[in-house]
């Protein structure tokens, strides 16, 4: 029998790779699809529970972070690309222009 | 019990897949590892009854996302991948430390959480199963209307100021 337990594990591993990916890489397009990851466990969660209660609201919420992924996405890729003009690398180590 | 084989087969997928993108040198194949993690997890939507959300992921997370991040992988072009040249001051296991924290947190909050009684139990076949676009849709447009609208907002927003950011000159 599968109870929300085992999702919450499953979504908890996932995430733990994604936060892994986010620390661990110097590629940023590595770190932003580590980043869709995280999102992705969070989506588990949500739909695990809105199965287990029988409560359309966590499918909602659901699509209400896919919008949210898909606007960072779009805009973080633009950062990538605009940075990349200027530098001519996507090593996060690098990217210290806005440091003080 | 075959929801608990395509509950496992499923989940290994998903880790599997997901350690791959992580993992990978290459910034092409990491892409393409979360395509079929995304299908997998799409997989797992339809196990449990969304199947709404489903087709929403391949469509777009699977279909538009990723496009995406391959379009910029081809425009970056990179001779030499970022991991190569050397970072003094690159300690990844603090990383590793840290990441471990985060999950014995997770655990624990699991753990408790588990102690608690369990929530009424799953019905097979309810309304939201066999109604799941309906259900999905009459909650967005009656309780959710002005979230929606303000997803809708923020979706123009990102896509006006992914132009900005992309063009070379204003």
């Amino acid at each position: 029998m599968i109870t929300p337990t085992h999702y919450m594990l499953l979504s908890t591993a996932l995430f733990i790779i994604g936060v892994l990916g986010v620390m661990l890489r110097r590629n940023i397009i590595v770190i932003f699809m580590s980043i869709e990851l995280i999102l992705n466990a969070v989506n588990i969660n949500l739909i695990a529970f809105s199965y287990q209660l029988q409560n359309g609201i966590g499918q909602v919420f659901a699509i209400f972070v896919i919008a949210v992924a898909a606007a960072e996405a779009a805009v973080g890729l633009g950062i990538i690309l605009a940075f990349y003009r200027n530098k001519e690398t996507i090593n996060i180590d690098e990217m210290s222009v806005m440091r003080w | 019990m075959n929801q608990a084989i395509a509950f496992y087969v499923l989940s290994a997928f998903i880790l599997g897949f997901a350690v791959l993108v992580v993992s990978t040198r290459n910034t092409v194949h990491a892409v393409l590892y979360l395509v079929l993690n995304f299908l997998a997890v799409a997989a797992l939507y339809v196990l449990l009854t969304a199947q709404f959300l489903a087709v929403i992921q391949v469509l777009v997370y699977a279909g538009g996302i990723v496009v995406l991040y391959l379009f910029v992988v081809m425009l970056v072009n990179l001779k030499r991948p970022p991991e190569d040249h050397s970072a003094p001051q690159r300690h990844s296991w603090i990383g590793f430390g840290l990441s471990g924290l985060v999950l014995l947190e997770l655990a624990v909050i699991i753990g408790y959480g588990s102690i608690a009684p369990p929530g009424p139990a799953n019905a097979q076949n309810t309304d939201l199963a066999m109604y799941n676009v309906e259900k999905i849709g009459m909650l967005l447009y009656t309780d959710y209307l002005i979230p929606f609208e303000v997803a809708s907002m923020l979706l123009l927003v990102a896509m006006v100021g992914a132009i900005i950011l992309a063009k070379r000159e204003l």
